[in-house]
């Protein structure tokens, strides 16, 4: 009897096949803008600007790999692989790190200004850097850093995500927990370092995956304040490849550099698979 | 919720929020407090001194016809990535959760796309259909049909918004899927006892079940389509041609960076932090009501 259910809520025989074509018709669809720009990034110049293209890798990776990463158009694209890396690193660190120490504060202490302290970083939550570009752009001039690794990351760790999700987790640990720490006369950063990040530990990987997307994703704010090529992400240095007029654009060199742009991401992405769907869920609700 | 234990003392919380408190007041008190200060002034194309306007950019940005265009152009831009991005996705989770195995294979390869930038995404789309050396604008042409958008106004329209949902399915992809795996089982097969069809069972039982992911789902898509976008956009069109991509994030850039106009820029700004303002109670107010589904 309950085969037979099964039989009728899923799919069998004809069905299950046709269910996995439109699965995979699907997939393709999805996938092909990755793939012609991977078969892009494997021809010649003169394989693209003659349309059609093939729609088949060629024989140049190594070629246009190589002098993408190590020529590039304006600077080499290692070097803004580079600059992405310590970019997302920073920021997903960054924000974890003073996320988990405020988080720690405002669930286990009772101090003056502490629900001021709350709704400032609440409100923080609302507003995003696109709001707030020129005066941030401003300040972080005025500090002098500009085309620094400070100014790409200060200003996108300055909101608090983060801590709200902390807190959340913090409330759900046992207060038995801190009461036998305080028993024992652990003092509180003990207690912190002891019990409360050790059991965060998956809750601070799900973030770092998300946060690590963020970074390295961002667009418009490196592409105001890294003037000099050298300081460039990967992901804002591309439209910087395409020339200005009426030339050719480098068409393979630029698509081996969006698919070395995507890399990272996408093994973060696929091989955290659980972690990330995680922290989707988590940061979004 | 609070806890009933917590620890004493006033200098150690005070040093543990003290990089928090410190990181928001540089990058986001102040900068956001001098967005609405400049939003009353006009700088002198010196940049020497700035003369009072009270609201004077306000009401110069709602006469302006552009403006207004703007703020149309979003509206249109933002329902469209919306719909683009959510109808896919759902039909794909829809198929993907028939699927006794498999369906996490399927998932790998769908989550893909919403690791690229939407930035880089813009490239690629770019790329498709180039003018000159784009693989599908070269089939179109061969049927006939002249694919411009460097020209075409629409065509352009179509493409930013093609490029921004693309990466967006596969983020609403994984939340269907996850509404619908939490479907009970015992509910649709119920409705199989009772003959009810695919389509009967998915219009009257998951469909309504589905709603609060769906309402969800449509808030964070908004949202979205405001403000990360600017990557496909800038990537793609540059806000043109004549301005018919030029969404409110974008012209934000454009009159503050590119036309240098510091007033307008700032003033625009406030009014986009009313826009997300609007937005936040909303999604609030759902969470409230998701409680009590």
């Amino acid at each position: 009897m309950a085969r037979e259910i099964h039989g009728m809520v899923e799919k069998r025989g004809a069905g299950l096949w046709l269910t996995h074509v439109f699965m995979i018709l699907g997939v393709l669809i999805i996938f092909f803008p990755i793939w012609l720009a991977f078969v892009a990034s494997t021809v010649t110049q003169p394989e693209i600007v003659k349309p059609p293209m093939p729609l088949w890798p060629g024989d140049q990776l190594w070629e246009n790999y190589s002098k993408a990463l190590f020529s590039g158009v304006n600077v080499p694209v290692a070097t803004m692989l580079f600059n992405s890396l310590v970019m997302a690193i920073g920021i997903a660190v960054g924000k974890i790190v003073i996320s988990l120490l405020s988080a720690f504060a405002i669930v286990y202490f009772r101090f003056p200004g502490r629900n001021i302290f709350f709704w400032m970083i609440f409100l923080t939550l609302m507003l995003p850097v696109e709001v707030r570009i020129v005066p941030t752009y401003e300040v972080v001039a005025g500090f002098g850093m500009l085309n620094s690794y400070g100014g790409l990351i200060f200003p996108l760790i300055a909101s608090a995500t983060a801590t709200f999700l902390f807190r959340q987790f913090f409330l759900t640990i046992p207060d038995e927990l801190a009461e036998a720490a305080r028993v024992d006369g652990a003092s509180p950063m003990r207690f912190f370092w002891d019990i409360v990040v050790p059991m965060s530990r998956t809750n601070i990987a799900a973030l770092f995956v998300i946060l690590f997307i963020y970074g390295w994703n961002q667009y418009l704010w490196p592409l105001l304040i890294t003037t000099d090529p050298e300081m460039n992400t990967i992901v804002m240095g591309i439209k910087q490849m395409f020339p200005s007029g009426d030339d050719v654009a480098d068409w393979p060199v630029i698509m081996a550099t969006s698919i070395l742009a995507m890399i990272p991401p996408v093994i973060v992405v696929v091989s955290m698979q659980r972690l990330f769907i995680r922290g989707l869920v988590d940061s979004e609700k | 919720m609070e806890k009933r234990v917590t620890f004493r003392g006033w200098w150690v919380p005070a040093l543990l929020i003290a990089p928090q408190v410190f990181i928001s007041a540089v990058f986001f008190f102040y900068p956001a407090g001098q967005a609405v200060w400049q939003s009353l002034f006009i700088p002198d194309p010196f940049g020497l001194s700035s003369q009072y306007v009270g609201l004077g950019n306000f009401e110069y940005l709602l006469g302006d016809k552009f403006y207004r265009a703007s703020f149309v152009t979003t509206a249109m831009f933002s329902i469209l990535v919306t719909l683009c991005s959510m109808i896919p996705a759902l039909f794909l989770a829809v198929i993907a959760d028939r699927l006794i195995k498999g369906s996490g294979v399927y998932r790998t390869m769908l989550i893909w796309p919403y690791a690229v930038a939407p930035a880089i995404a813009g490239v690629l789309w770019l790329f498709m259909f180039n003018t000159r050396v784009g693989v599908v604008s070269w089939y179109l042409g061969n049927l006939g049909y002249d694919w411009n958008h460097v020209l075409n106004g629409g065509e352009a329209m179509g493409l930013v918004v093609v490029a921004s949902s693309w990466g967006r399915i596969s983020y609403n992809f994984l939340f269907f899927f996850a509404a619908l795996q939490a479907v009970p089982r015992s509910v649709i097969e119920a409705a199989a006892i009772d003959g009810a069809r695919f389509w009967k069972r998915f219009w009257t039982i998951v469909l309504p079940l589905l709603s609060p992911t769906t309402f969800f789902l449509l808030v964070v898509n908004v949202v979205y389509s405001f403000f990360e976008t600017f990557g496909v956009i800038h990537t793609i069109t540059s806000g043109g041609p004549q301005q018919s991509t030029t969404v409110l994030v974008y012209k934000v850039f454009a009159d503050g960076f590119v036309g240098q106009d510091l007033g307008s820029s700032s003033a625009q700004s406030v009014i986009l932090l009313f826009v997300v303002g609007l937005l936040t109670i909303v999604q609030f107010k759902f969470v409230e009501k998701r409680v009590h589904y």
